[in-house]
């Protein structure tokens, strides 16, 4: 389990000041108030379900069945590097599974890069279709992917994530 | 002073535009970042304006290291000469796409001094129903899968009177909706996400033509989250169509009021079916809703609500500047117009054709994509999405049109095909398809829910059986159920992969039975 950072009525207060707004303003807000909370923490904490229910005045159960749903939203913090590589189609055609299987051998043998990048899901289509296969590192898209591109591509990230610390 | 056009449309970043860019900047360059062109496997694709005529000659591949010595030249290995005259343009008709990779997606002078607005100034001068007659009349169908006309849909929507949202008081605000479905989850599709981060003021006059025409005053753009930066581009546009008067209150001085603005989706496919993105956009779970009440009567928060793909919404501007006529004078049968269509997965050119509708598959892939890209024999294509059919080699003379393709039991879907060289195993595909399915059902019905689960489990079955003719009929009666049982297409149509490859190619089926026949009978003879 993590450690909540929405525990305190200092933190609640600063959540809710985060989502009135959102709630005021636009018209069936369960699911932008819950994008904004991962927007904001990187996941959804425990204790944000609630206050998203209260702020948008619908029952836990509902906001709880918004967010099992959709495979965006995080249970807990993601890796300090998303990686995530196209398993759909097109990808396949060029080598796709091949990628993911020797992504994941890289992975194995580097405890760093696993730290690093986590296991995260694949995703099905990164609009890269010509150029696969494709995979999202962060928000920079790597077409003609192979596991250097995709190293380079993970310290490109960790040096702008280090650059803007 | 040479002006030079770096596209940074995502597929071209993907590939180090970004880096050329900054490297034709720090040497002094004036660089303006377009849209691509399209020309995929020649990404990045570096521009500069010739100085004798003005026409643009192009660079293919560039890295930073060719800037280097000379820089870029005309004896240069990659040099590609006048970018439209190149064949794979030279051959295109583009209506919708007549400006992506042309001009800076982001700058409302040079979409003016392209073209842009005509459509809606024209628009705006005729009455909302002969807009939609003018639409009717184009024969423009949908583009996100379904195919149904446009213009009854808009004409639908313009004979409801606009209500408040479902709850809201009686005398709460009266809207109607104009929802563009920007979720392209179809793999091996990639032409609304080119589109947006191309040419994102077409797709406004687009909706904004739509506004006038059915009476709406709000838009909203559903982007999938996984397209970044789309979603930076889209909200740039909307936030710079603001200032110009082209979005918010009366637009282009005229008395109609409209305002758009993007959701984000949260990652789920069935969010492109659209009831489910209703659901979504409302702030709920992307389940689909059973129809009636259809979403052109009691669409988002119970209002009117015109629901179109990027692409049929982006058709419309050209439409009304060049003349339903002459785009109704493209295509065949009930087929009118241009498609874009995607050449993706193993293919040698892959990337944009914008054509009338009629072209063969055949054509689409060898002469403008150059067959695989491996180098070896096409096997499959994958038309449509990952609903859509596999066609084999010999079945590629179809002409790319909803009619034709139905007839050969595929559908033209989003207009993507996807190539697989003979290295692909069938079975492995039909299996993915029900995978998907497993994946992304919304569980709202068991045939869909439940088959998909049980459609792994008998292709498993099925390939580790030795006796596969029995499993085989239980598969075509699983996918039988699917068909006929589901209450959309993800179910429904998820069975069209799976049958297509066991129909065409029934022999990667038997590959794991053979090789247990080999092996016993191996088993037998030590
Ligand atoms: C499972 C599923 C996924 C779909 N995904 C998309 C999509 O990503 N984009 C899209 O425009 N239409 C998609 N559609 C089709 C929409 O339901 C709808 O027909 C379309 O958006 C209507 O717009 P059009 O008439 O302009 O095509 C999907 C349908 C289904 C059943
Ligand atoms: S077919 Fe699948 S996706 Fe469609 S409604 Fe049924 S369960 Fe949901
Ligand atoms: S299928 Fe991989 S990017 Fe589209």
């Amino acid at each position: 389990m993590t450690d909540s950072p929405i525990k305190t009525s200092e933190q609640i207060a600063a959540l809710k000041d985060l989502l009135t707004p959102i709630a005021d303003r636009e018209p069936g807000p369960v699911l932008l108030c819950l994008q904004a909370v991962q927007g904001h923490y990187g996941y959804v904490p425990e204790g944000a379900v609630a206050v998203v229910a209260e702020v948008c005045n619908v029952t836990r159960a509902d906001v709880h069945g918004v967010f099992s749903y959709y495979s965006d939203l995080k249970k807990s913090p993601p890796p300090a590097i998303s990686v995530r590589l196209c398993a759909a189609e097109a990808c396949q055609a060029v080598g796709g599974r091949g990628l993911a299987a020797a992504w994941s051998e890289a992975c194995a043998a580097d405890p760093k890069l696993a730290a690093a990048t986590g296991t995260d899901e694949p995703v099905f289509c990164l609009g890269n279709c010509a150029l696969g296969p494709a995979a999202l590192v962060n928000d920079q898209l790597i077409g003609r992917a192979n596991v250097a591109t995709l190293k380079s591509a993970v310290e490109a990230a960790q040096n702008v994530t280090e650059a803007t610390r | 002073m040479t002006v030079w056009f770096v596209p940074r449309d995502a597929a071209a970043l993907s590939v180090g535009a970004d880096a050329v860019a900054t490297a034709l900047e720090a040497r002094g360059e004036h660089v303006v970042r377009t849209g691509s062109r399209g020309l995929l496997w020649l990404e990045p694709l570096v521009e500069c304006a010739d100085s004798r005529d003005g026409k643009r000659v192009g660079w293919g591949n560039v890295q930073v290291c060719d800037l280097e010595a000379d820089g870029l030249s005309d004896t240069a290995e990659n040099f590609l000469g006048v970018v439209e005259e190149l064949d794979y343009l030279a051959c295109q008709n583009r209506w919708i796409y007549e400006r992506v990779g042309i001009i800076d997606p982001v700058d409302a002078d040079d979409y003016l001094a392209h073209g842009g607005m005509v459509g809606l100034q024209r628009a705006l001068e005729l009455s909302p129903a002969t807009v939609v007659q003018a639409v009717t009349e184009s024969g423009l169908r949908g583009r996100g899968g379904a195919g149904f006309p446009t213009g009854i849909k808009w004409q639908t929507v313009a004979q409801q009177v606009p209500v408040p949202h479902k709850g809201d008081p009686i005398d709460a605000p009266c809207h109607k909706y104009i929802c563009v479905n920007a979720d392209e989850g179809d793999s091996g599709t990639f032409a609304d996400r080119m589109l947006m981060e191309g040419d994102p003021f077409c797709l406004l006059e687009g909706m904004a033509i739509a506004a006038h025409a059915v009476g709406a005053d709000r838009g909203m753009i559903y982007l999938r989250s996984e397209y970044p930066a789309a979603i930076a581009v889209m909200n740039e546009a909307i936030a710079k169509a603001r200032d110009r008067g082209w979005l918010g209150r009366g637009i282009l001085g005229s008395a109609c009021d409209f305002d758009v603005s993007v959701r984000v989706g949260a990652g789920s496919y069935v969010c492109g079916e659209e009831t489910a993105m209703l659901e979504s956009l409302e702030g709920r779970r992307g389940t689909v809703r059973a129809k009636p009440p259809l979403p052109a009567i009691e669409g988002l928060f119970g209002t009117p609500t015109v629901i179109n793909n990027v692409l049929t919404i982006a058709s419309v501007p050209s439409i009304l500047a060049r003349g339903a006529e002459a785009y109704a004078a493209l295509g065949q049968e009930r087929s009118r117009g241009t498609q874009v269509f995607q050449l993706a997965g193993n293919i040698a050119r892959g990337g944009i054709v914008e054509v009338a509708f009629g072209i063969s598959a055949h054509e689409l892939i060898f002469d403008l994509g150059q067959g695989t890209k491996s180098g070896r024999p096409l096997k499959a294509v994958q038309v449509g999405g990952p609903l859509g059919a596999y066609l084999p080699a010999d079945k590629l003379q179809v002409p790319m049109a909803y009619e034709t393709l139905a007839a050969q039991g595929a559908m033209l879907g989003h207009g993507g095909l996807v190539v697989f060289d003979d290295s692909v195993d069938m079975a492995e595909q039909a299996r993915f398809a029900m995978e998907f399915c497993v994946e992304e059902s919304c569980g709202k019905c068991t045939p869909c829910r439940i088959g998909a689960v049980r459609g792994v489990e008998v292709i498993d079955n099925l390939l580790a059986s030795d006796a596969p003719e029995n499993t085989e009929q239980l598969l075509r009666d699983l996918c039988d159920v699917m068909t006929q049982g589901s209450l959309c297409a993800m179910g429904g149509l998820t069975p069209q992969p799976v049958l297509s490859a066991l129909d065409q190619f029934p022999e990667d089926f038997k590959r794991v039975a053979a090789r247990v026949d080999a092996a016993t009978q191996g088993a037998v003879h030590e």
